[in-house]
């Protein structure tokens, strides 16, 4: 019966609202007209509820976000769960994702594995081992520069690399692949790394020294660290480092529920709707953290704005500003001079179709009872 | 599996979907705007890419939307 009135009302509410008032209408029995009347009044709440045309919604949610932004930590480090993994949180990160700093100051990925190894911890190690990045100096027991003989030698420790699961070969390949201006040579498994150019003397040769360090053997790069962890009864990963292009590769990794705290990396290989979704998400967890309360449709709402030129802007004077048509409205939100200087050069003109240059020049704003035209048809100003 | 299909199953990727030009019209009559007022996405965007969409074109978003269930979205497809 409550089926039947709700069908009437779809489309003219929205879905969660009237699977709300079904769950609770079976639990208690109602006559038809009280469904009816339910309903009915829902519809009305509903309507009064709604955003009018012509509200400043950007005010509101600015307003949203100041208030509880005043009692969030200023410099928070938080430990997610048992797993030792560092993120940034609290006001900081909520700035990060706001002006769209292309780098998070704390990457951190959530890796999903398919069926069957989600559930299997002996494979974990290899998998783990194939995500990590490993660099030369985690394989070495000694690396030193000859003074005498101007070169560098160093000695990898078997050991480790078979814990690890690295062949021996693809490590020195590895080596000589990423510096082509050297020579290694390998005797009793020493290796003694010579730079083909004398030049530059013993800085050169410390430089080389740093650069053999540094180099990749295994795993993918920017993956500094790899903790399991177990939830809803299944293996995830937590990955400090990012690279959501790699990490799909991975044959056992889930790609399909593989997420990043890099809005960026999701927007270039995901797209823009998958980049929103992220916005929303590490905002809410930020706020939510912090024990505040915001609308989520304030976060939407910004989210939206980001995204809406295709590519992530941030709230910054080179983001979403740079975008206004209006000089005057660009002018008064950093770097005035610069914006008057350049549009005087070449001349643009200034519509005042929006709020900020119509309360500089001291006239009606289009706001609220500034939009008389909305709702009624003015009549054409007679020409003087 | 190739990368096109594993983006669109991907749990951040809503379903995008390439508007006919008589579905296009429809649209911006019902908005009362011109089709340069829409959203933006890039051609290029990897969730778009095995549509094909040319400049100019409009993709219909259907987002699962938290206060409205399901929500249709629009972007017009820019040059990039």
């Amino acid at each position: 019966m409550i089926d039947e009135i709700a069908k009437q009302y779809e489309g003219r509410l929205p879905t969660p609202l009237i699977e709300e008032v079904k769950k609770e209408a079976k639990e208690v029995k109602l006559t038809r007209a009280q469904g009816e009347a339910i309903f009915a009044k829902l519809e009305q709440k509903y309507k009064y509820a709604r955003i009018q045309p012509g509200e400043a919604i950007g005010i509101v949610t600015a307003e949203s976000f100041g208030e509880p932004g005043t009692q969030m930590t200023l410099r928070t480090f938080h430990f997610a769960g048992v797993a030792e993994v560092n993120v940034t949180l609290g006001l900081p990160r909520l700035i990060e994702i706001f002006d769209a700093r292309k780098e998070p100051s704390t990457p951190l990925m959530v890796i999903y594995l398919k069926k069957p190894f989600n559930k299997d911890e002996k494979s974990l190690e290899k998998i783990i081992a194939q995500i990590k990045e490993i660099r030369v100096h985690e394989v070495l027991t000694e690396i030193s520069i000859n003074l005498l003989k101007l070169h560098v030698e160093y000695v990898l420790n078997k050991k480790r690399m078979k814990e690890l699961g690295i062949p021996e070969e693809s490590a020195i390949k590895a080596i000589k692949d990423a510096l082509k201006t050297i020579d290694i040579i390998e005797k009793d498994s020493r290796y003694t790394a010579t730079p083909k150019s004398k030049e530059g003397g013993l800085p050169a040769l410390y430089t080389l020294k740093e650069r053999i360090k540094e180099v990749k053997v295994n795993g993918i790069e920017g993956i500094q660290d790899v903790i399991p962890k177990m939830e809803n009864n299944e293996i995830i990963l937590l990955a400090s480092g990012s690279n959501l292009k790699d990490v799909s590769k991975i044959e056992q990794v889930d790609f399909t529920r593989t997420t990043t705290n890099n809005i960026f990396e999701v927007a270039k290989n995901l797209g823009i709707e998958a980049a929103r979704q992220t916005i929303i998400a590490e905002a809410s967890k930020v706020i939510q953290e912090q024990g505040l309360d915001i609308d989520i449709r304030h976060i939407m709402f910004i989210s939206d704005l980001m995204t809406a030129k295709g590519e992530i802007k941030g709230i910054t004077r080179s983001g979403i500003t740079e975008e206004k048509e209006s000089v005057l409205a660009r002018a008064s939100f950093e770097t005035p001079i610069r914006h008057l200087i350049n549009a005087s050069l070449i001349g643009e003109v200034d519509m005042l179709n929006s709020v900020v240059e119509n309360v500089m020049i001291n006239q009606p704003i289009p706001l609220g009872t500034g939009l008389p035209s909305l709702i009624t048809k003015l009549a054409k100003e007679s020409k003087k | 599996m190739d990368t096109n299909t594993e983006i669109s199953a991907h749990i951040l990727v809503p379903k995008h979907r390439k508007l006919s030009i008589e579905e296009t019209n429809v649209l911006l009559e019902k908005l009362n705007i011109s089709v340069n007022q829409l959203p933006r996405i890039l051609q290029s965007d990897p969730a778009i890419r095995h549509l094909n969409a040319e400049p100019g074109e409009v993709i219909c978003i259907e987002r699962d939307s938290p206060t409205a269930g399901k929500a249709n979205y629009y972007r017009v497809v820019i040059n990039g």
